[in-house]
């Protein structure tokens, strides 16, 4: 029912991640690899495979404690771990910055005890920021796996008698494995295209990555040439990420179940110890960062500077444009995709293999010679937003897609379900989780999203992320405080609404 | 008339061929070693299985062409022939409008008095038993009205009684329609069915009064039968 729909996005979406650059590449010519390129690219893998490793590694005993507890709190807890990711990441490093830093919390606490204090720059500090961002990422997608497995299995399971081990053998490794590969995958292609978090906490030749060295290489030196070079670097290694992931991803085989509840099955004991430290851990870590950033913006937010609201106001503008572009888009692809059309995935995933400087110099440099870029801020944002959060929608999509068709595709066409009434009556009704939740991370990340639009906008046109940067960049930093913490109210704000949204259809 | 004209279908190193006629009306049965094809026969002919080769006419028009939804017939499935977040009723509409917006509501409550479902039209599939589930995707098969019934096992998770049962709702229901009905139980096929098609060794041979194959069975059937 969305293959052409399908075939056409992908054709767009191919047109607007390759053509940047494609631009880029014609206005550089060819350019050398240097050895600080090679450094660079050095650094961003290895950081990018300890940050995955490590944020799925955390998440698996959380989403799992989180699937078969529950307890008082438990929704909120779920919730807010949409936070850390939706957290704008200029936000999330200063929050670090405040418990890890040379003067936070734990360096205070270390100091006490007599020990040496540690650094939060550099390769351990990166990969933290990373974990941080990016655990409660992978612990909902990994929920969201232990949530997919039908109550039928779990009344088999219980009817067998099924002990912990038998249980994790033939239902939750199976799970596990389904899952891990995209989960792993969207970790490290994030990490790989970091950047907030390596300028604030990394830089310098040992921790540099290739993302932070294409901004420097535009920014201060306008060295497009070796900009080019670097920018194929990065399209080759996170190109060769996603070809990874595909080759290691199969399909569920855990048959339909129809909508009846059941829980998952609770041991008692040292399990449950465990579980409920997972939970205990992973609440402090994530909440220590955020309630700095409270504490310390809340005396301003009385008295925000002028430019704030302005900023407000474009950034929740960028958030309503890019959000339902990119999650339709996303839908149409994830559907013809598990309709068999085998071609749209890496297409789906070539966002992920490009960079949002990249396609941003590449759009700079097509449409500076017709318009003023200030005048096409908002847009170019939109546009440069939605193509990067694609594949995450995507991904969030995928397996529920493919869910959907292999249960019901060919009852809907037998029936002649097709088209709108197809949407209407099947996808949206049975999507609707995975849609609100993808809906909401969207927007949030477009809220908070602090990259295209820096090389576009002037005084008019600028988001709140931007706003806050200028802030910041002017030493205002009760000002810079206080407007982050709006920042993150709308973030937030934004992403409750969809995923709440999502989540009351699901209680079906 | 249904014609299979010279049909090969072709799954990797899976073949099965067909060439034969079915009038309407008619109830055949189809039989045959698990893996044989019996579903995929039926699968094609709904058109969710490309053919390989040959042409299936229904009235001398080729089907070839037509998306599955298009097709003359109405197909139930081993399971999931229900939508679980639509009401019964709705899933019934479905049957009359797929977009639900011009459906006949009384007739989607006679459809439901019919298979004795009355009453239970807003309600939920899972809140439904297995027979009542059966009943109720028979009754959209009812609403649709298609000159073709296929059957591909929806009643094989039922017990005997109710299976019987069900057998006489479609022998009651389905009128002028041409049912074809896969099973894998001979006195299924002996109780419904006027003649059968035996599926086995990549053929699916053209329909045999099923008294006569019974009685006198083929080297396939006599193995399949154990006899």
């Amino acid at each position: 029912m969305a293959r052409r729909a399908g075939a056409l996005i992908a054709t767009g979406l191919a047109a607007l991640t390759l053509g940047p650059v494609a631009v880029v590449l014609a206005q550089a010519g060819r350019g050398g690899v240097g050895t600080a390129d090679l450094a660079a690219l050095r650094f961003t893998v290895t950081q990018a495979a300890l940050s995955a490793l490590a944020s799925t590694a955390c998440a698996v005993p959380l989403a799992r404690a989180l699937a078969r507890r529950r307890f008082a709190g438990r929704r909120l807890m779920i919730t807010a771990l949409g936070a850390p990711f939706l957290l704008p990441v200029i936000v999330a490093v200063l929050g670090l910055l405040a418990v890890f830093g040379r003067a936070g919390l734990v360096n205070d606490g270390l100091r006490l005890l007599g020990l040496a204090p540690v650094s939060i720059f550099g390769l351990g500090g990166v990969v933290l920021a990373h974990i941080f961002l990016n655990m409660p990422l992978a612990t909902r997608m990994l929920l969201q796996g232990w949530q997919a497995i039908p109550a039928e299995r779990l009344r088999l399971a219980a009817s067998l008698d099924f002990r912990p081990t038998d249980f994790w053998r033939h239902i939750e490794a199976p799970m596990l494995r389904d899952v891990l590969p995209g989960v792993l995958l969207a970790v490290f292609a994030i990490c790989l295209t970091s950047f907030a978090v390596v300028l604030i906490l990394g830089g310098g030749p040992a921790a540099t990555t290739v993302e932070l060295a294409i901004y420097q290489a535009i920014r201060f030196e306008f060295d497009l040439p070796r900009a080019a070079t670097l920018a194929l670097m990065q399209v080759g290694t996170c190109g060769l990420a996603v070809a990874l992931a595909s080759f290691f991803t199969t399909p569920g085989g855990f048959g339909a179940g129809l909508d009846r509840q059941a829980d998952l099955p609770a041991s008692g004991g040292w399990r449950q110890l465990i579980d409920f430290g997972a939970i205990g851990l992973a609440a402090t870590f994530l909440a220590l960062p955020i309630g700095a950033v409270v504490l310390r913006g809340l005396p301003g937010l009385a008295s925000l500077p002028a430019g704030v609201w302005p900023g407000l106001l474009t950034s929740l503008l960028v958030a309503l444009c890019t959000a339902p572009l990119a999650v339709s888009a996303a839908l149409v692809l994830a559907l013809a995709r598990a309709q068999g059309a085998r071609w749209l995935e890496p297409v789906a995933m070539l966002p992920m293999a490009g960079s949002q400087l990249v396609l941003g110099t590449g759009l700079f440099l097509l449409v500076f010679p017709f318009v003023a870029p200030p005048d096409l801020a908002v847009p170019v944002t939109i546009l440069v937003t939605a193509v990067m959060a694609l594949p995450f929608a995507y991904r969030i999509l995928l397996p529920e897609a493919r869910v959907l068709v292999a249960d019901y595709g060919r009852l809907a066409e037998s029936l002649g379900l097709r088209g709108w009434a197809a949407l209407r009556l099947l996808i949206l009704p049975r999507l609707r989780r995975p849609l609100g939740f993808a809906l909401g991370l969207t927007a949030a990340l477009a809220v908070g999203d602090l990259g295209v639009v820096a090389l576009f906008a002037a005084e008019h046109g600028a988001t709140l992320p931007l706003v806050i940067s200028r802030l910041m960049a002017a030493y205002r930093m009760e000002a810079a405080a206080a407007a982050s913490l709006l920042l993150v109210i709308a973030a937030f704000g934004v992403f409750w609404i969809c995923d709440r949204w999502g989540r009351a259809g699901a209680e079906l | 008339m249904l014609s299979f004209e010279n049909v090969t279908i072709q799954q990797d190193d899976f073949s099965l061929a067909a060439n034969w006629q079915a009038g309407p009306g008619q109830r055949i049965a189809v039989i045959g070693p698990s893996g044989a094809g019996k579903s995929t026969l039926l699968n094609a002919l709904a058109g969710f299985i490309p053919l390989a080769s040959g042409h299936i006419r229904w009235e001398g028009q080729p089907l070839d062409e037509l998306a599955p939804g298009r097709r003359p017939l109405s197909i139930l499935f081993q399971d999931q022939n229900l939508f679980p977040h639509l009401t019964v009723a709705q899933n019934l509409g479905l049957g009359l409008d797929p977009s639900l917006r011009r459906v006949d509501t009384a007739a989607v409550d006679r459809a439901l008095e019919r298979v004795g479902l009355g009453g239970l039209g807003n309600r939920r599939p899972a809140a439904l038993s297995g027979g009542q589930q059966s009943r109720a995707a028979l009754a959209r098969a009812l609403l649709r009205a298609r000159p073709m019934l296929l059957l591909d096992e929806p009643f094989a998770a039922l017990g005997p009684a109710l299976k019987a049962e069900m057998l006489a709702l479609v022998e009651e229901l389905a009128g002028p329609a041409l049912v074809l009905m896969v099973t894998h139980d001979p006195e299924d096929a002996q109780r419904f069915s006027s003649h059968t098609i035996l599926v086995a060794d990549g053929v699916a041979a053209p329909p045999a009064s099923t008294e006569a194959l019974f009685a006198n069975p083929p080297p396939a059937l006599a193995r399949y039968l154990g006899t």
